[in-house]
């Protein structure tokens, strides 16, 4: 098998990405026949008055073809007499950046296509910076379009030292610089007579030779997919090697823990081996049981860090903005966490490179941040490790990928902190006032009801002789939470305390009671994460909009209507109906003593 | 994970055994039939189902038999109500929530946009402008009730990397595959295999007997041949390697409307 490139075409709109890539394969005379003519009758019709439109072989969606632009990544692929290619053709356009960086993600060098007529864009910065975020270290500098520039010596020159003063900036070590034009086939697969001041490679011998090894990587790493069990009698680990080789034998430690076990047996998918390496799917046996699942990664002679705090350089890709506070799923090799975005400490200006103070990140900015995790996970610093220093954010509604970033360091708070042990329990407490500390959580419209609700089952849980504690909404932000606002950040936050205080109250053995709008899923998700599931009862006071405005006993939906609040939940802003809640109440139709009587039922399961 | 019969679908096959081994394959293989595959086709899915004990699952839609829904008097429909829809149903049938299918970006311009994890809403719909980032490898793999993931995890092979693969791990595949001398008609300008007695001749159209052998295989109505003389792995691994047409030139669906057909298909829902 021929050696493997993988690399990628990018840069700003316009700078002849797709043409770049159609008239390599077409000079390098790599199309089929089928294609070849396709390509002839597609471009009569084309904006190209007839001329061949190399871009065609590549923009495959019919929005694309319409449009006249690239969308999204396409991957081709080659092979000349001295390597196989794999090239992903991405787009320009500002805003399908998150396309450019899936691509980028994948490649071993990138192709920065630069318009010589038009000089270095906005987009050549970004894309520049997002291929070093996202791992790549080769680059290839392409000036395209000489022929408009009259194939300028002393203008290439210019551009060329616009390039060094990119490259030193954004620290991109490797790169070279060649003139080329795609749509003239000048210095792409063969050398031009028109640039007899250039005696260097033409791009495709370029791309033929250069050296993209990278340094390898600490010691052997193997995150473990999942276990493989086909018997009692045997046990596995499977995943595939991220660095490094095993030797049967050999002394490998289990993390998170440090665990420590010898090799029994090693698999190469379904061959046995004495010996593993990098990149090869592997199943490992030990030679005693340890409690390993998938998430856990076995290593030897290479150091990780292990941690639920760290600060990492991301891409935000998400069309909502991101604010501190916000909560998300975070995956990193096979490990999948609740985590927070804690504080954003700035972003990165894609022009000039600064570091600006930010309170919220837009899509397709560049964003060093805090996050933490709600359990720790083992990880390592990106430039270290890229397998375990790679991760995405996921958004816990839309499920979409809102963010790709890479650990820049591990934070401490998690090793100066440590959780005291305390020897009166909460256990103990609950006993000695003879009940099970619950935590009720009301939530709904506002005028729906949960205070006068609340208020009313606490009536009954007293006179039962139980230890209660009433939270209102309103009553908190007069208090503990007077320092907050009702930007989103700190709602979120607002929620994120209330559910704080109500764990300590249920550690204090006491049954807490909670009358919030508390509009979103994932906040009352993460605060049945604070509390524990098994003492969270989430209760839905479902009376429907109108019948809520009708009362509007604040006086607030009218306000709202006349646009004096904005943002108004279920007016200017959605109520996120909860999906499982353990009781759902509806006061619109029936009374509160009957509501009342209603819950009280409801509960008994949970408090005994 | 879906199975088609085809060498792309063995190699698939081949790399699930090897990926849970020791364990067993630990989901089932579906494969859907439109009942007018080639009769090699179905003798081999049989075969190699009974000697790997895995589980096969065959789904028909009956409703399109029922209403006589065939590859010569039907065109696109055809392909729509015994592929696509077939293949909607089965998946609801079942409530998969995702499927393995052997589909590579080199095949054809819309599959060479479409991600490793490709995402499709409660009606099997592609999204192709609105795709998840898919970053290194850390797959999103979270999903609502309804939706559901096609994964293609051999996207990025290339033909030569598959019979490649196939000679090196020797694994089986459809004697189809080789040249051999069978009774061929030709039609317009497609070399078509009369499999069986339900293949009607045009006037004037006489099977003759010729030397063909099969680059992609699907429904013997809709699969053209070419002539060759490849009837080893090595000549036709010699053959890919210098074939001046791309493989789907042989497939009489992809032309049905323009460059832009396989996209509008998988927007529709077929794999």
């Amino acid at each position: 098998m021929k050696e493997l490139l993988k690399f990628i075409t990018c840069g700003s709109v316009d700078d002849g990405k797709s043409t770049l890539i159609g008239r390599m394969l077409y000079d390098a005379k790599l199309l089929f026949a089928d294609q070849k003519q396709a390509l002839v009758l597609d471009s009569k019709i084309g904006s190209r008055g007839g001329e061949i439109d190399y871009s065609l072989l590549l923009d495959g969606l019919a929005a694309e073809r319409e449009q006249g632009i690239t969308i999204d990544v396409a991957y081709r692929y080659f092979t000349t007499k001295r390597r196989s290619f794999i090239v992903a053709d991405t787009p320009g356009h500002e805003e399908y950046t998150r396309n450019m960086a899936v691509g980028a993600s994948f490649a071993d060098l990138a192709v920065i296509l630069v318009d010589s007529s038009k000089g270095i864009q906005i987009q050549t910065r970004r894309h520049a910076r997002i291929c070093s975020l996202m791992g790549i270290r080769h680059f290839v500098f392409a000036l395209n379009k000489m022929d408009l520039i009259d194939y300028d010596a002393d203008r290439f020159g210019e551009l060329k030292r616009h390039i060094d003063i990119l490259t030193a900036e954004t620290g991109l070590r490797n790169y070279k610089v060649i003139p080329v034009s795609a749509t003239e086939g000048d210095n792409i697969t063969t050398e031009s007579k028109k640039l007899p001041w250039y005696h260097g490679e033409t791009l495709l011998e370029w791309l033929e030779q250069v050296d993209v090894h990278m340094e390898e990587e600490e010691g052997f790493v193997l995150p473990v997919q999942r276990v493989c069990r086909p018997d009692s009698r045997f046990r596995g680990f499977a995943g595939q090697v991220e660095s490094g080789s095993i030797k049967t034998g050999d002394e490998i430690t289990v993390l998170p823990g440090e665990e420590r076990a010898r090799v029994s047996r090693l698999f190469w998918t379904d061959e046995e081996r004495s010996e593993v390496s990098e990149g090869m799917p592997v199943t490992v046996c030990l030679d005693r049981e340890i409690d390993i699942s998938r998430g856990s990664v076995l290593v030897s002679g290479a150091e990780m860090l292990t941690g639920n705090l760290f600060s990492a350089m991301m891409l935000w890709m998400d069309d909502n903005r991101l604010v501190e506070g916000k909560r998300f799923l975070l995956k990193l090799s096979t490990q999948k966490v609740p985590a927070t975005v804690m504080k954003i400490e700035y972003k990165i200006d894609v022009n000039t490179g600064d570091r600006v103070p930010a309170r919220e990140i837009r899509k397709n900015e560049i964003v060093r941040c805090e996050i933490s995790l709600t359990s720790p996970i083992v990880f390592d610093r990106f430039e270290n490790h890229r397998s375990m220093g790679g991760f995405i954010l996921i958004d816990r509604v839309t499920n979409t990928t809102s963010a790709c970033g890479t650990v820049s360091r591990k934070l401490g708070r998690s090793e100066n902190i440590i959780r005291q042990d305390l020897d009166v329990t909460r256990e103990m407490r609950a006993a000695s006032l003879d009940q099970k500390p619950l935590t009720i959580w009301f939530t709904g419209l506002s005028g729906a009801g949960k205070s006068t609700l609340a208020n009313a089952v606490e009536k009954q849980l007293a006179a039962r002789g139980m230890h209660t504690m009433l939270l209102d909404g309103d009553n908190i932000r007069l208090g503990i939470n007077n320092n907050l606002g009702f930007t989103e950040a700190d709602r979120i936050e607002n929620i994120r305390r209330v559910g704080e205080v109500a764990k300590l109250m249920n550690d204090a053995g006491l049954i807490t009671l909670t009358a919030l709008i508390s509009p979103y899923r994932s906040d009352r998700r993460r605060v049945r994460e604070i509390v524990g599931d098994g003492s969270f009862v989430e209760v839905y006071v479902s009376t429907p909009l109108e019948e809520c405005e009708k009362r509007d006993a604040k006086g607030l939906y009218r306000k709202a209507r006349k646009g004096e609040i904005s943002e108004f939940t279920g007016i200017g802003s959605p109520y996120e109906v909860p999906e499982n809640p353990e009781i759902t109440i509806d006061t619109s139709t029936c009374s509160i003593d009957e509501a009342t009587d209603i819950l009280m039922r409801e509960l008994e399961q949970f408090l005994r | 994970m879906l199975y088609s019969i085809g060498k792309d679908s063995s190699v698939m096959l081949h790399l699930a055994l090897k990926a849970f081994y020791p364990e067993p394959v630990p989901f089932p293989f579906l494969h859907v039939n439109t009942t007018w595959k080639f009769r090699e086709m179905i003798e081999f899915r049989d075969r190699r189902a009974r000697e790997l004990g895995i589980e096969m699952i065959e789904y028909i839609n009956e409703e399109g038999i029922k209403q006589g829904i065939n590859p010569f008097d039907h065109g696109a429909a055809y392909t729509d109500i015994m592929k696509t829809q077939a293949l909607k149903q089965a998946l609801d049938k079942y409530g998969f929530t995702a499927a393995f299918g052997g589909g590579r970006r080199d095949e054809e311009k819309s599959r060479a946009k479409e991600r490793i994890f490709s995402f499709r809403n409660a009606e099997h719909a592609w999204d192709p402008k609105n795709q998840r980032p898919e970053m290194w490898k850390c797959y999103n793999t979270e999903i609502r009730k309804g939706e559901s993931i096609r994964v293609f995890p051999i996207s990025n092979w290339t033909e030569s990397d598959i019979w490649q693969y196939i000679r090196r791990e020797d694994i089986p595949i459809v004697p189809l595959y080789y040249a051999a001398v069978r009774p061929v008609v030709e039609r317009d300008g497609n070399i078509i295999l009369v499999d069986d007695d339900r293949m009607k001749l045009l006037p004037g159209e006489e099977p003759v007997m010729k030397k063909v052998r099969f680059r992609t295989l699907g429904c013997y109505p809709l699969s053209g041949g070419v002539e060759s003389d490849a009837d080893t792995l090595d000549a036709i691994i010699e053959e890919t390697l210098s074939a001046a047409e791309s493989e789907r030139t042989s497939r009489v669906i992809d032309k049905d409307s323009g460059s832009a057909s396989m996209e509008k298909r998988k927007r529709e829902g077929y794999f």
